[in-house]
C-alpha cells in the first residue's frame, strides 16, 4: 500500500503566518417560537411548576412534554401536574466549557428522572450543592439518588429552563442503582 | 428481497488523518477519490454515479456543503448526493451507495467522506452544542462532552465496570492505530493503563486519553454491481448486509445503558445477510469507537457480546488483534488510534474491513481466518446506528 497523502500544519505555522489562513466571522441571531407543548411547559415553570403530559395510548406520563407521542404517533392535550424532584439517573462532572476551555470548579451536569412522570422520563439539568472536588462528588453521588429542584424566586423567572437553578440531593435520603446482571 | 445487483466493493483510498490539514476539503475528497479510484483500477470516467458524506457545515462554515464537496468528489455532471447522519454518516455513506447500485439504476458508484474540524474557532467542540435541544438543554450551558459522560457513567455503573476496563480498550486500539498509514501524529501510540487513567478528567467518567481527537481526513470506497465486478481480476468483496435505525430524540426518556438503535441497525443487516448467529458469522468487526467506552457498548449493541459482557471479553484478549479464538475488535485502531474526521471516521473502518478481507492490511491483518467483516457508526444524539457487513 502506498503511503497516503496529506499536509499537516502545526498551531505554529498558522500562529505565525507561515501558513496562509483566511477567516470569516459568523453574525447569526436566532429567536425560536417555543410551540404548543414546550411554550405550556416553559410557562409553568415561571409558575415554579413542573408539567408533564399523559398518554392515554401507551399510558405514559412524558417530561419534556410534547405535542404527539412519538411511540403512538397521537396528539396529546393531557396536562398533568409532576413533583419537582426526581432520581439522578445519571450525572457526569465536567471540567470543560463550551469552547473546550478548562474550567476549575466542575459543573455537575446530569439526567433526573422527574417524580409523577413514568419510569425512565428524564430530563437534563445540573446539580448543586453536591460538592467541588472529584473526590467529593463521586463519594457523595449515587444513580438513583433522591434530588429536588431549587427554584429561582418568582420575581426572577423567566419562563426558561433556567428558573430552576439546579437540583440538590435531599438530605437524609439515600437509593443506589441495583447493578444489573448481565 | 428482491434486490436488482448484488454490490461488490472494489477498491478503497483514504487521506493522512491530521489535526489540521493543509488541503481544502475539495482537495482532501480529491486525494482520497483518487487513491480509491486506483485502487479499484478504474477511472473517472467508469463512474457512473457520486455520494458524499460529511457532518455539520458549521464546522467548515460552509453551506450546501454537499455541492461544495462535489467536484473534489468526482461528481460533475453525474448523478449525485450527500447524505448525512451526524457521526454515522461514515458507514451510511456506503449503505446510500449500496441502494444506488442495487436499485438496478447503476453500475458504478464513487462513495466520497470528507471532514475538515479544525476551520471552527476557538474550537469545534463549540459548533457541537447546536445538536442539544434550544428550549430545555442548551439554557444550561451545555458541551459535547456531557451526554456522553453522562451516557458513560450509566452503562459503567449499571454493571460496576471498572475504569481500568476502559483504558484498556484506549490501549489496544492506540496500540493498534501505531500500524496505521493515515494515523494522526500524536493519538496512536504504546501508552500503559497508568498513563492513560492519568491523563487529565475531561468531564468525569470521561479522560483526555480515552477520547478520540479533533481532525482533518477524507476517505472513499468505489462499487459496483456484480455483473461489472465479475468482468475484472481481483475477486471482489461483497456487500452481504446493511442496517440502519434511529432512536428518539428524547435523549433522557431512554435508557442509555444499551443502545438499542444500534442493535435494530445490527439486526436488520444481520437478516439481510442471512446470519443467525453473528458470534460465529462476524469474524472481524470495527465498532464505532470515538470514546473508549464505546467500543464495548457497541459490540453490545450488535450482538457479538451479551449485555455488559464485552467488559469480561476485552480482559480475555477476546477482541486483541491477534485473537485466533475472538473476534478481532477495530484492527485499524480506530477514532482512538488513528483520529476522528466524523465522516471520514467511518468510512476509515470501513476500507479496513476491506483491506482484511483481501488480505491486505498489512501489519494490522489479523492472524485468525476471516471470510466476513462488520464496520458500525453512530452519531447524532446518540441515537442512530448504521451497519455494513462485507464479506468475500
Amino acid at each position: 500500500m502506498k503511503p497516503f497523502s496529506g499536509t499537516s500544519l502545526t498551531d505554529h505555522a498558522v500562529s505565525t503566518g507561515e501558513a496562509l489562513v483566511s477567516f470569516w466571522h459568523v453574525k447569526a441571531h436566532y429567536h425560536w417560537d417555543t410551540g404548543m407543548a414546550i411554550g405550556t411547559y416553559l410557562a409553568g415553570l415561571k409558575q415554579g411548576k413542573i408539567l408533564g403530559i399523559h398518554c392515554s395510548g401507551c399510558r405514559r406520563t412524558l417530561v419534556p412534554p410534547r405535542a404527539f407521542c412519538e411511540l403512538c404517533f397521537r396528539p396529546l392535550d393531557d396536562w398533568v401536574g409532576l413533583e419537582d424532584t426526581g432520581k439522578i439517573n445519571t450525572y457526569s462532572i465536567s471540567y470543560v466549557n463550551w469552547d473546550a476551555t478548562r474550567r476549575q470548579t466542575p459543573e455537575v451536569p446530569a439526567v433526573i428522572e422527574i417524580d409523577g412522570a413514568s419510569p425512565g422520563m428524564g430530563i437534563l439539568h445540573l446539580l448543586g450543592e453536591v460538592g467541588d472536588t472529584l473526590e467529593e462528588i463521586t463519594g457523595r453521588l449515587k444513580l438513583g439518588m433522591p434530588v429536588q429542584a431549587v427554584w429561582k424566586p418568582a420575581e426572577e423567572r423567566e419562563g426558561a429552563i433556567t428558573d430552576i437553578r439546579y437540583f440538590r440531593p435531599i438530605v437524609g435520603e439515600v437509593s443506589n442503582l441495583p447493578l444489573l446482571s448481565p | 428481497m428482491g434486490y436488482k445487483n448484488k454490490v461488490a466493493v472494489l477498491g478503497a483510498g483514504l487521506t493522512k488523518f491530521m489535526r489540521r490539514a493543509l488541503e481544502t476539503p475539495k482537495e482532501l475528497c480529491f486525494e482520497a477519490a483518487k487513491v480509491a479510484l486506483e485502487d479499484a483500477g478504474l477511472t473517472i470516467d467508469d463512474i457512473d454515479c457520486v455520494v458524499s458524506v460529511s457532518a455539520p457545515d458549521a464546522f467548515d462554515g460552509v453551506h450546501r456543503k454537499g455541492e461544495y464537496l462535489a467536484d473534489g468528489a468526482g461528481a460533475w455532471g453525474k448523478p449525485y448526493m450527500r447524505t448525512y447522519v451526524g457521526g454515522g454518516s461514515g458507514v451510511f455513506s456506503l449503505i446510500t451507495g449500496w441502494y444506488h447500485i442495487a436499485s438496478g439504476h447503476f453500475d458504478t458508484c464513487l462513495v466520497v467522506a470528507e471532514e475538515k474540524m479544525s476551520p471552527a474557532m476557538p474550537h469545534p467542540q463549540g459548533a457541537f452544542n447546536a445538536i442539544y435541544d434550544q428550549f430545555t438543554e442548551r439554557p444550561l450551558g451545555v458541551n459535547l462532552l456531557w451526554i456522553f459522560a453522562l451516557e458513560m457513567n450509566r452503562y459503567m455503573q449499571s454493571y460496576g465496570i471498572p475504569m481500568e476496563t476502559f483504558a484498556r480498550v484506549a490501549q489496544k486500539n492506540k496500540r493498534n492505530g501505531l500500524d496505521h498509514p493515515s494515523a494522526q501524529p500524536g493519538i496512536a501510540g504504546d501508552f500503559s493503563i497508568e498513563d492513560i487513567m492519568a491523563s487529565e478528567v475531561m468531564a468525569w467518567p470521561v479522560q483526555r486519553l480515552m477520547v478520540s481527537p479533533v481532525s482533518d481526513g477524507a476517505g472513499a470506497i468505489v462499487l459496483a454491481s456484480d455483473h461489472f465486478a465479475r468482468r475484472l481480476s481481483r475477486p471482489p468483496i461483497w456487500i452481504e448486509g446493511v442496517g440502519w435505525n434511529l432512536d428518539t430524540s428524547y435523549w433522557t426518556n431512554r435508557d442509555l445503558y444499551y443502545p438499542r438503535y444500534v442493535e435494530k441497525a445490527a439486526r436488520m443487516a444481520y437478516e439481510m445477510a442471512g446470519i443467525a448467529d453473528p458470534r460465529r458469522d462476524i469474524h472481524v468487526v470495527e465498532p464505532y469507537d470515538p470514546f473508549a467506552y464505546k467500543e464495548l457498548h457497541h459490540l453490545e449493541g450488535l450482538l457479538l457480546a451479551d449485555k455488559g459482557q464485552a467488559p469480561r471479553l476485552l480482559e480475555q484478549g477476546f477482541w486483541d488483534r491477534d485473537t485466533q479464538s475472538g473476534i478481532p475488535a477495530t484492527p485499524s485502531g480506530g477514532l482512538l488510534g488513528v483520529g476522528n474526521p466524523i465522516a471520514a471516521a467511518g468510512m476509515m473502518k470501513l476500507a479496513e474491513i476491506y483491506w482484511q478481507l483481501q488480505g491486505q492490511a498489512g501489519p494490522r491483518q489479523v492472524r485468525r481466518e476471516i471470510r466476513r467483516g462488520l464496520a458500525q457508526a453512530w452519531g447524532d444524539l446518540m441515537q442512530v446506528g448504521t451497519v455494513v457487513i462485507m464479506g468475500k
